[in-house]
């Protein structure tokens, strides 16, 4: 197996008095989909946040595409290859969808390619395209947030929760796009509660509890299993699917 | 070419085109529209106005952030003028030095402002210039040998900028070297405007909104949030010192009421709020309103209060003393009705 485009060596975060992450071991192969799974509050998303640099590290390593990362700024970062897709989609609401897109590539113009690829994948921002962000519905603007990800091509892409709350036909559209970035041989990072959407895109799998991974292995295995499913997050991705 | 000229920044609403055409017009044509000194006078402290309020709102209403120091660069910006014309003589290389001086000194504080405080979170971002601008309106009032301290300073400005230079006569109006002085103000106020409209729609503006807007989400997209914050500021700072040049240059004389009060810092403040924040435009309509009330409002109220003597009550509230009573009660309603600025209204009322 080549180098892992990431691998956090015992994380430990705190968040004001709160200690969230207690020693997060992860390795997100080069090339892969990697499901970080777990139920709500166990610290995906700080394990995210953690990598991106916006809470801070206590202690441990945060390993990128051979680097040891863990004191770099935001932006130092972001300009080594990383592309973050928070929960609350952070898009820039005063400019257009066009400014966004374009200020989503940081080393040179929006290339004309990628621009037409991204608008096929998801139309409605091609038909709003100078239109206010702010003006978007909640499923558009999480599309122009992922699709400001994808704008230039990223080594590493962190992704928390992409289809949540979303109509079933934008979470296909998402999860088409998803799709495609992972057929470019794009590394993703991916936290998603929706388990048809984390099978069918993830490879590999790390399952979180009290701020810890407490197991990983292929997402086969995993969707295969309902014992170690019901096991590691309380429930049966089956009867989620219900 | 006038959209090339606008940067492609449109006012969208033709209410706006035209009282911005109205404004244009009214101070290209100033000195042959209007007779006499005072309404010359207004108009080229509106220009200047307009380029001051403009540069606070590059760093308020595109870059979000909340300064206090904004008049000290102004001030700078006057005081460099008048230092060099006192020092080097009346000549166009003394205006010349000054300016450029006044603006470096604008930059340099502007940076070190910036890389110690913006770190932090706004409100000490604001703290910290609303201090460093009383430390230095004290210097200045402090250090009298150099800057004449409160009495401020009166220079000479070359011959050829002043009354005293007779050119000749065009459409009935005798041409004086005030008039070429208030050209100065008035082309040179057109061109920085312009170049901060170039600005604010250049990638470096779009960067400088987003960062206004989710400061974080810039910084994870990969832009060094504090170098774009602090070359606002010197953006800004460079531009209100050259805003202060030109007053330095249209009124002989520099103090600190008219140059370093936190009044004008005040008044600045609210000529873009009532414009509208992050509009550019909204500099324009907010100084030339805030100008005109200043100059006027009293004179207005004088004819008024002698039109109503019959009635009761009425006179004494429109006395003429009662006048900034007035402008604050047309501020307070400006900002209830127009909460995203008159430019800002005027918008919206196009978009819906």
């Amino acid at each position: 197996m080549s180098d892992p485009i990431l691998s956090l060596n015992g994380l430990h975060t705190d968040i004001a008095q709160y200690h969230i992450l207690q020693g997060v071991d992860l390795v997100v192969p080069r090339g892969q989909v990697t499901m970080l799974l777990g139920r709500n509050g166990v610290g995906k998303t700080t394990t995210l946040k953690s990598i991106m640099g916006q809470w801070a590290a206590k202690s441990g390593e945060i390993h990128y595409d051979g680097q040891d990362i863990t004191r770099l700024s935001v932006s130092a970062r972001a300009r080594a290859g990383i592309g973050f897709v928070p929960e609350d989609m952070g898009i820039f609401r005063d400019l257009t969808v066009e400014e966004n897109m374009v200020l989503g590539c940081t080393s040179g113009p929006l290339d004309p390619k990628r621009k037409d690829w991204l608008l096929s994948a998801f139309p409605a921002l091609g038909t709003f395209w100078r239109s206010e962000a702010g003006n978007l519905s909640g499923g558009q603007k999480q599309m122009l947030s992922i699709a400001r990800a994808m704008a230039e091509d990223r080594k590493l892409y962190l992704i928390d929760e992409p289809t949540k709350g979303l109509a079933p036909a934008i979470v296909s559209t998402m999860a088409r796009a998803l799709r495609e970035l992972k057929a470019q041989g794009a590394s993703i990072l991916l936290v998603e509660q929706n388990f048809s959407v984390a099978r069918a895109l993830g490879d590999s799998a790390a399952v979180m509890d009290d701020g810890r991974v407490i197991w990983n292995g292929a997402m086969s295995e995993l969707a295969e299993n309902k014992d170690l499913q019901e096991r590691l997050m309380g429930l049966s991705m089956e009867g989620a699917l219900r | 070419m006038i959209i090339k000229l606008l940067s492609g920044d449109q006012p969208r609403s033709a209410i706006l085109t035209g009282l911005l055409l109205v404004i244009l017009v009214c101070l290209a044509g100033a000195p042959f529209i209007f007779d006499g000194v005072r309404p010359l006078d207004t108009a080229a402290r509106i220009c200047i106005f307009i380029l001051l309020a403009a540069s606070y709102d590059l760093l308020l209403g595109y870059g979000g952030i909340v300064s206090f120091a904004h008049t000290m660069f102004f001030g700078l910006g006057a005081y460099g003028v008048a230092l060099a014309s006192t020092h080097l003589g009346r000549g166009f290389d003394a205006l010349l030095v000054g300016s450029l001086s006044g603006a470096l000194a604008a930059v340099v504080l502007a940076l070190l402002i910036g890389l110690f405080s913006l770190r932090v979170r706004a409100i000490f971002f604001a703290m910290i210039t609303l201090a460093v601008a009383s430390a230095v309106a004290v210097l200045v009032s402090q250090f009298s040998s150099l800057t004449g301290g409160e009495d401020g300073l009166t220079y000479k400005i070359p011959r050829v900028l002043t009354s005293a230079n007779r050119v000749g006569e065009f459409m009935g109006t005798r041409i004086t070297g005030k008039v070429l002085n208030y050209y100065l103000v008035f082309g040179a106020s057109l061109v920085l405007f312009l170049l901060l409209l170039r600005i604010v729609n250049s990638p470096f503006g779009r960067v400088l909104q987003a960062i206004r807007e989710n400061d974080f989400r810039a910084e994870a997209i990969g832009y060094r949030v504090i170098w774009y914050r602090t070359t606002a500021t010197c953006l800004s700072a460079a531009v209100a010192a050259l805003a202060g040049s030109l007053f330095a240059i249209w009124l002989r004389y520099v103090g600190p009421d008219t140059t370093l009060s936190f009044e004008i810092m005040l008044d600045i403040l609210l000529m873009v709020v009532i414009g509208g924040m992050g509009t550019m435009y909204g500099a324009v309509i907010g100084a030339t309103l805030f100008i005109l009330a200043q100059t006027y409002l009293q004179n207005l109220m004088g004819g008024a209060s002698e039109a109503t003597a019959s009635l009761p009550l009425v006179p004494d509230l429109l006395n003429p003393d009662r006048w900034l009573m007035w402008l604050g009660i047309l501020f307070i309603l400006s900002v209830y009705f127009f909460p995203t600025g008159i430019v800002g209204r005027l918008r919206e009322r196009r978009a819906s």
